[in-house]
């Protein structure tokens, strides 16, 4: 068996040195990870992942709050005008063009369902207030309209659509 | 620490401490620290803060031993803490109205900073921990202000933790993994408190970092002239101690006006009703301390630039020390730095003052006059954006163009000859 002097093999000392270090890295990183992912959502708050709502409860041309994963949802009962209205805007004034088509299901254009958080800094806008006929943020003044698509103020983009499904004529199940 | 250290053990056990544990020393070299004799009341907030923070953290453990994070009963904890707990009244008041005072202190201290050039070598690394401590005073604040659970603090929590959530590709990731959920609820609550329990101990920490580099190149002074010898300084203790302590007295008599007098003064009526995640009241606003940066934030038409523009307005002080190219510190000897930096300070408290109103409301009397671009010229939206515009061009352009155009006044041989006769030697110990 060689007796190698550590000094004069610079390569092992140095292949040493570098998987210590490599391995203490991985160490922190593996301890780090769990602290840090413990902040996300835990298990029992993503269970909460659908509700089930009665459509006759809201009356035509009136809006229902309800609450999925702790925010509001819009449930609107929108008047043929109102559809009428978000139908005639062209898709070149909006900020994020969409149609009025795309924001609600086939053939069920009087049930708007929107999340209802301003995507500008999350606040909920007042149904009924502002120039286009839908929502008016009060934080920063972001106005939606029929559609609840983005027509003035800082907000970015229109209001999100939860993801949801028809069980029958009158329910609804959002998530 | 400039100089040698004074102290000498007289008793055998001081002596026997000093080679073990030398706590006394470093106790007595701190009291005997040499301080510019000019100092004026601007100076006192140092000491004033670390009241401030004293205060805070001792008002602060008290309150959270009666204080429950929990969505459900955080509010009516709050009520009973305000009517059942035995002074909890008033400890409560001193704690909400101390971070006002705190808030009112540091930035009095800021404003002294820059105006004497306190930023400018050798001092930028003192001046940076001082903006650390900002920052973090920032976030216990805002942490803080969310644990009553009110709907201010619920709708406040919501905007701020959206803010973050512009920023792009991971800003969503980002905001749900601080609030724990898909919005602000209980997690987000247990989380601030936690953090907001912990936060002002980081400060402690900070501020010990940003009193030892105070103590390596020593005070600045009103005339910013370097200390030259011996003559120029005066021990801390006693003359400063009591200085300090005096302007600490009338502090607390501010301070004082607002628990006993006007204690919901500086809150917001909203933050008497629990938190309702469906319901935003109308209109929102920060604590004023925040409003400055809340105005800079809406005045700018896009989500992201607005972000972009109200963290750049404090990553700014941060850089100040190297955008500033004067060489003369004190703006007492810069007329039109002085000039500049009086329409600053008023920039700030025009745009605080924006800030607590509505974008679309009218500033001045009259009502509209007329629309350019997205809102009318006669509204809050507009004198911010003016005032946004000063504020980056006082950093951006008048500081640093500014201290190389500017011909200053004549700055005194040392700290001491503004004070002797014309033609008086800067020698005072030489006249008995």
């Amino acid at each position: 068996m060689a007796t190698t002097n550590p000094h004069e093999d610079p390569n092992r000392r140095d292949f040493i040195h570098i998987a210590a270090a490599a391995a203490a890295v991985g160490g922190v990183a593996a301890v780090a990870w769990p602290l840090v992912d413990q902040m996300n959502p835990a298990g029992d708050t993503l269970a909460l992942a659908s509700i089930e709502f009665d459509l006759t409860k809201v009356a035509l041309g009136q809006q229902v709050i309800v609450k999925w994963r702790s925010k509001p949802v819009f449930v609107r009962h929108r008047t043929p005008k109102e559809i009428a209205e978000a139908n005639d805007v062209k898709l070149s004034d909006l900020r994020d063009p969409q149609t009025d088509a795309e924001r609600v299901k086939p053939g069920k254009a009087e049930w708007l369902i929107l999340i209802g958080v301003c995507t500008h800094l999350g606040c909920v806008p007042n149904f009924g207030q502002g120039p286009y006929g839908g929502w008016l943020c009060p934080c920063h003044g972001s106005i939606y309209d029929t559609s609840g698509r983005i027509r003035a103020g800082p907000a970015p983009l229109n209001l999100y659509i939860p993801d949801y499904t028809f069980l029958s004529d009158t329910k609804v199940k959002i998530g | 620490m400039s100089g040698h250290s004074t102290y000498e053990p007289k008793t055998g056990i001081e002596r026997w401490l000093d080679v073990r544990l030398p706590i006394i020393r470093f106790g007595v070299d701190l009291l005997d620290f040499p301080t510019p004799k000019n100092l004026n009341y601007w100076w006192t907030f140092g000491g004033i803060l670390a009241f401030c923070l004293v205060t805070q953290i001792v008002t602060g453990v008290v309150l959270a031993m009666h204080y429950v994070p929990n969505a459900d009963m955080a509010f009516n904890s709050v009520e009973h803490i305000m009517r059942d707990v035995n002074y909890g009244w008033l400890v409560r008041g001193i704690h909400a109205n101390g971070a006002s005072m705190f808030f009112l202190a540091v930035y009095i201290h800021m404003f002294r900073g820059i105006y004497y050039g306190s930023f400018k070598a050798p001092r930028e690394v003192l001046w940076i921990l001082g903006m650390i401590i900002y920052l973090l005073m920032m976030a216990t604040a805002f942490m803080g202000y969310v644990l009553p659970w009110g709907q201010m603090s619920f709708w406040g929590a919501t905007v701020i933790t959206n803010i973050i959530g512009s920023l792009p590709v991971i800003g969503p990731a980002i905001t749900t993994w601080l609030w724990g959920g898909f919005a602000v609820d209980n997690p987000t609550l247990n989380r601030f408190f936690s953090l907001h329990y912990l936060l002002p101990f980081v400060i402690a920490g900070v501020v010990g970092l940003h009193i030892w580099a105070l103590h390596v190149p020593g005070n600045n002074n009103p005339t910013g002239v370097n200390v030259k010898s011996k003559e120029d300084t005066v021990p801390f203790h006693p003359y400063y101690t009591v200085k300090d302590g005096f302007a600490v007295a009338v502090f607390v008599l501010l301070f004082a006006s607002f628990v006993f007098f006007n204690p919901d003064g500086l809150g917001h009526p909203a933050n008497f009703t629990p938190a309702n995640p469906l319901v935003t009241p109308n209109p929102i606003v920060p604590e004023w301390y925040f409003l400055p940066f809340y105005a800079i934030l809406r005045a700018i038409p896009d989500k992201l630039g607005g972000v972009i523009a109200m963290f750049g307005s404090i990553g700014l002080l941060f850089v100040l020390p190297w955008i500033d190219t004067a060489k003369t510190r004190s703006m007492r000897y810069r007329p039109a730095a002085r000039l500049f930096f009086f329409f600053f300070v008023v920039t700030c408290l025009v745009l605080g003052y924006c800030g607590g109103h509505e974008p679309a409301a009218h500033p001045f009397p009259g009502g509209a006059v007329g629309t350019f671009l997205d809102a009318d010229l006669n509204s809050f939206v507009w004198l911010s954006r003016i005032f946004v515009v000063y504020y980056f061009v006082y950093f951006l352009v008048i500081t640093p163009v500014l201290g190389l155009i500017e011909t200053p006044l004549p700055t005194p041989e040392s700290i001491s000859s503004p004070v002797l006769p014309q033609g008086a030697a800067a020698s005072p110990e030489k006249k008995g």
